[in-house]
């Protein structure tokens, strides 16, 4: 959806920072999630576990789905017996079957794998090209930058779902409708979001003094940027791309609702469901609509968590610290000054005035 | 007085011109996208009803086969003249499009500004105000739910809730009202009919939730988030500090400079409530310029989509300018 809200770049106090001895220096930047992402603790910590479990839930059943469904996405008969039209949910069809005698529980189990397959097609296409023009332009500058940035703006403004319409109705009519297909349409709609958090990131990344260093040193463009600028904008990916995963979901079905997703004879997916469906709700039958949507909103919710919960870990103005409550001395009736009593309340004092401290601080980081 | 104009002025103008190359470059991209696809709208479309011949004068006749430069040259005239081309299919100018089906799109998107303000304004206020309390989970929570509901999901479910009819607008068609501005709610108000008025109300309120549920969440989360960075403000301890009343502080000196970059944020979410829309429109049979999108498509009309996508990307285009200018002229600090 949607044009999710970009992330700030993270900590300004740490970034850009130069590779440091040790293995895995390009992917270093990666390892500071890792850490931010085992502090959490309160609500990010409840997103982050509820949305990997959610996540883990979708992708699990996607991969699985030969084995949880009863029957195959588009069988519509079982031992020569014709599964009944609009059937409502029995013992032998848990979630009942469709217009057109298809089983539920399988067509909704299948469109879990169908969403994953594009989903992380999608993310993986715009992850490459949008990290890379990114780069590029960031790195290079110049007239490659503001074409760029031009192309990408305009990208960027178009409402997302007429973009990925636009183009899934252009690359259908060359390669067809299929899964590679609704993931290209749907890429397009991503690489800008790339690109911007990519380009800004390698934009600050290239005047800092580690590069400076390398290019005197005579490193080539291609030396800087996958060993110096890769690591420091690949920071900002993670979150940008489950927000996207869970978006491409919601783009899907919503392309495949309009009839130009993927074809209903190629696999079973979500968005296609329930434009069949909505005549049955005229009609008061509920359970064709209602499992794609639970499924559908299971693995979107999933992703948004996961997104947002790591937004809220890595986002410095939105990271709280906690503040360790001062105990103060109990009030005695008559207040003798010994010198232990006044040590104590020194103390006490004193830790009041770090808590104090560390509130401002943060109010100084979210500005 | 006389400065703060000009500087206002001068901003007004520098935008305005920074658009140019943007809207040009959208229009070279629809432009291109648009001939990617292989083959044209009439071999497409007429294939197999033509031969070879025919389809060749009639490909003529429409400028087919005319240079890229030509077709390009064309379709310039066409939006400069906001005229924006002449369908394939029923040999309507896409501006009549426009005119006659933007009310019914412009009265849903409305709706679901409404329904989002309603809702997301005053959750997003509580949510910041009382930080990591439970109704700020609450909120927040309830603002990620709303996003992970998709219009094609959110629309059939309150269909079955509510009863599928009353959110059908078909019957609409059938109104009595004289057609005078377009914007069918409008046109029965001039006239008196509150009836009408009142029918149409009622058939407003489902798609407009289903559609507004796609944006209140982002509500929510910038008024949190506004409200919550304008509450660590220096005005504020110092409002504080002179005593001045917590609902005042809130109310009063963190609520206002809070709302401000909301302004922006609504206008982003004018490209999601068109999206939104075409999805709306098509499951409440909307008569809006999204089904009339959807239709042409499965038409294979070109010249049409064309069109259409064309005034939805300059409708974007110009709607983020407007919010700029509104920005600019409440907040001096963005014109310079």
């Amino acid at each position: 959806m949607a044009q999710t809200t970009l992330p700030a770049p993270l900590d300004p106090e740490i970034t850009p920072r130069a590779p440091g001895p040790g293995k895995s220096v390009r992917f270093g930047g990666l390892r500071r999630i890792v850490i931010a992402v085992r502090q959490a603790h309160g609500v990010p910590k409840f997103m982050l576990w509820t949305g990997a479990i959610l996540s883990l839930l979708f992708v699990l059943t996607a991969i699985f789905a030969p084995l949880i469904a009863p029957y195959d996405f588009d069988t519509y008969q079982s031992g020569g017996k014709t599964f009944p039209k609009q059937g409502a949910p029995d013992g032998d069809h848990w979630f009942g079957t469709t217009v057109q005698s298809l089983d539920v529980v399988s067509r909704t189990v299948y469109g879990a794998r169908t969403a994953l397959e594009v989903m992380v097609l999608a993310v993986v296409f715009s992850l490459i090209l949008g990290v890379l023009l990114g780069l590029l332009a960031g790195y290079f500058g110049g007239w490659l930058d503001r074409i760029l940035v031009l192309v990408m703006d305009a990208l960027f403004a178009f409402p997302y779902l007429l973009l990925a319409i636009v183009a899934g109705f252009v690359f259908a009519s060359i390669t067809g409708g299929g899964v590679v297909t609704a993931a290209l349409s749907i890429t397009v709609v991503y690489i800008p979001q790339y690109f911007r958090v990519v380009r800004a990131s390698a934009l600050s990344a290239r005047e800092a003094t580690f590069v400076e260093a390398a290019r005197a040193m005579g490193a080539k463009p291609s030396v800087v940027i996958r060993k110096y600028l890769f690591g420091n904008v690949i920071q900002s990916v993670p979150v940008i791309g489950t927000m996207n995963a869970a978006d491409a979901i919601g783009t899907l079905a919503g392309l495949g609702f309009l009839g130009l997703g993927i074809q209903p004879t190629d696999a079973a997916e979500w968005g296609y469901d329930l434009d069949r469906a909505i005549s049955d709700v005229n009609a008061g039958m509920w359970w064709t609509c209602l499992y794609p949507s639970i499924a559908m909103v299971i693995a979107i919710l999933g992703f948004t968590l996961l997104g947002e919960g790591l937004n809220d870990v890595l986002n410095p103005t939105m990271r709280r610290r906690r503040i360790t409550k001062v105990a103060l001395p109990a009030l005695s009736r008559r207040r003798v000054v010994t010198a232990e009593t006044a040590k104590t309340a020194a103390t006490a004092e004193s830790a009041a005035i770090a808590a104090t401290a560390a509130t401002a601080e943060e109010g100084e980081a979210a500005k | 007085m006389s400065k703060q104009s000009g500087s206002l002025r001068r901003y007004i103008l520098t935008r305005i011109a920074l658009a140019i190359p943007m809207v040009l470059i959208l229009l070279v991209l629809v432009f291109v996208l648009m001939r990617v696809a292989p083959g044209d709208p009439i071999s497409a479309s007429q294939g197999g009803k033509l031969n070879a011949a025919e389809l060749a004068a009639r490909r003529h006749a429409a400028g087919f086969d005319a240079p890229m430069y030509q077709q390009f040259w064309d379709y310039l005239k066409s939006v400069v003249t906001l005229n924006f081309g002449t369908t394939f299919s029923d040999h309507r100018q896409v501006r009549d499009i426009i005119i006659e089906n933007g009310g019914a799109t412009l009265t849903l998107t409305f709706g679901a500004l409404v329904f989002a303000s309603v809702i997301g304004i005053p959750v997003g206020l509580l949510a910041g105000r009382l930080r990591d309390s439970t109704i700020d989970v609450a909120g927040r929570l309830f603002g990620i739910l709303s996003y992970a509901v998709p219009v094609i999901v959110a629309a059939p479910m309150l269909m079955l809730a509510f009863g599928a009819t009353s959110g059908q607008a078909s019957p609409l068609v059938q109104l009595n009202v004289p057609t005078q501005t377009h914007i069918l709610i409008v046109d029965a108000m001039i006239v008196g009919d509150w009836d009408a008025v009142g029918d149409i109300a009622n058939h407003l309120v489902l798609p407009s939730i289903a559609l507004g549920l796609l944006i209140v969440g982002v509500f929510i989360r910038m008024i949190r988030i506004n409200l919550i960075q304008s509450l660590q403000g220096d005005y504020i301890e110092a409002a504080r500090a002179r005593g001045v009343k917590e609902t005042a502080v809130v109310g009063r000196h963190a609520f206002r400079n809070a709302m401000v970059p909301v302004i922006t944020v609504l206008g982003l979410q004018v490209a999601m409530l068109l999206s939104g829309a075409v999805l709306t429109e098509r499951i409440f049979t909307w008569p809006g310029i999204g089904r009339q999108l959807i239709d042409y498509i499965n038409q294979r009309d070109y010249v049409a989509v064309q069109g259409i996508v064309t005034v939805f990307a300059l409708v974007v285009v110009v709607i983020s300018m407007l919010i700029d200018f509104i920005n600019a002229l409440i907040d001096p600090r963005v014109r310079y």
